[in-house]
């Protein structure tokens, strides 16, 4: 039963795709039908965060114990963050453009999500830039921690200084998910299997990318 | 002991400088250049938003110039020897002291030159002088891990400037912020929660890169 947690994965996503555009929703102005779309682009976010936690903590552990498994999980979970946080904000542009009327604007999030994935952007041009194995990984390791610190200050920090407040539903005086869902809970009862099933779907992802790297590190191994 | 250390790495800094000169007058001149190049293309602006924009911009690459060099100029021999001599920290500090210093130069004299050549909207002067102070004092600390990771790295300006910009931002905009306060003329009792913050920034910075480069050190 060591893999129940990828058919858990794979339940939630059917259960969100289905119902994420079958089930009822509440039908509100502007939003209308759109509103299906906090199932698949906020939880993209919620996942890339997760993988990118997910990357921290195997960063620090790097520098502890120079284990170079750490180094592999840190990389990998850069990379399928990196796939994640494109499709949300592929899927927020989108969204964007029919209740906004525009691809992007300033928004406090918005610019913070561009600055999070130019950030892990960089972490990979740095990875690719070094050829020794144990130096890059632990000077990954080392730019990985100062970004992502930077990165929960600019998301965190920022947004309560700037006066131009975030468009996004539930900031910035806009009514959230939460008022409209207070009667049915339909939103929820899809919004948090979502969440889950992206979040494991990204975690699978990434650790079918370490095998590859593990198998591709023994076949270099006899070649040699 | 630490202190020790400190001192004698920040005075061969400073002597480093001084004997050769040619670190720093590159980068005045190229401060001095683009300042002038802005003042051609633009002539005057009249809008403080823009004025306050472009000086940060001018600012922020002129500081990648000036830092970048800070670990790129030390050859491997002469890390190995700070290495067998010096602790980590004592190097980490002395650098970010004399990019301190150097940044407090640099955007004094640009600040100059901008207003010389672009007009000068800044009502409240104390703030900004403080905003350009706190600034530097960020920017430095920020850019000199970003060196040390970019020497380490074997690389050029280019990778310098696209690790550094993403970290930058939150230091960059608060400044920005501030700034623009000044030129509007706030006084301080209004404003001191943002240069809390970027007192606040500075500190988060100048620990994460002495936390951070020991582990940069070992090879």
């Amino acid at each position: 039963m060591k893999n129940a947690w990828k058919i858990l994965a794979v339940v939630l996503l059917v259960y969100t795709i289905v119902a994420g555009f079958l089930a009822p929703v509440p039908n509100l102005a502007i939003l209308r039908e759109t509103i299906r779309n906090l199932f698949f682009h906020v939880s993209m976010w919620f996942s890339m965060m997760t993988l990118q936690t997910i990357s921290l903590y195997h960063s620090v552990r790097y520098l502890g114990k120079s284990d170079e498994k750490n180094d592999w999980v840190a990389a990998e979970s850069v990379h399928v963050s990196i796939l994640f946080g494109t499709l949300g904000l592929i899927t927020g542009s989108i969204w964007a453009r029919y209740t906004w009327g525009a691809w992007w604007t300033n928004d406090p999030q918005l610019n913070g999500a561009a600055i999070t994935m130019l950030s892990y952007l960089a972490y990979v041009l740095l990875r690719k830039s070094i050829d020794d194995d144990q130096k890059r990984a632990r000077i990954s390791a080392v730019y990985n921690i100062f970004a992502y610190v930077m990165m929960v200050v600019f998301i965190g920090i920022i947004p309560r200084l700037t006066s131009v407040d975030s468009l996004h539903p539930g900031k910035g005086g806009n009514p959230g998910f939460n008022i409209y869902d207070l009667k049915s809970n339909s939103l929820r009862m899809i919004f948090y299997p979502a969440v889950l099933g992206w979040i494991l779907l990204s975690t699978w992802i990434m650790t079918l990318r370490i095998r590859m790297k593990k198998i591709e590190q023994t076949l270099n191994r006899y070649e040699k | 002991m630490l202190f020790k250390q400190f001192k004698a790495l920040l005075i061969k800094e400073i002597k480093l400088e001084f004997r050769n000169m040619y670190a720093l007058n590159g980068v005045l001149l190229y401060v001095v250049s683009t300042v002038f190049v802005c003042y051609l293309s633009f002539k005057h602006i009249a809008e403080p938003r823009a004025w306050n924009s472009l000086f940060w911009i001018i600012m922020l690459f002129a500081s990648i110039h000036a830092i970048s060099k800070s670990f790129m100029q030390d050859s491997k021999g002469l890390l190995l020897y700070y290495y067998s001599i010096a602790s980590p920290g004592a190097v980490i500090l002395s650098k970010i002291t004399y990019n301190v210093l150097l940044m407090i130069l640099l955007s004094l004299i640009c600040y100059g030159c901008y207003s010389l050549f672009i007009g000068n909207s800044v009502i409240n002067q104390e703030l900004f002088m403080s905003s350009l102070i706190l600034g530097s004092i960020g920017i430095s600390s920020i850019l000199s891990l970003i060196s040390a990771i970019a020497a380490k790295a074997n690389s050029n300006f280019g990778l310098m400037a696209v690790l550094s910009f993403p970290v930058l931002m939150p230091l960059i905009l608060t400044l920005i912020r501030v700034s623009n306060y000044a030129i509007e003329g706030i006084a301080f009792s209004v404003v001191y929660k943002y240069l809390l913050v970027l007192s606040l920034l500075d500190l988060i910075s100048l620990t994460l890169a002495c936390l951070l480069f020991p582990y940069l050190w070992k090879d």
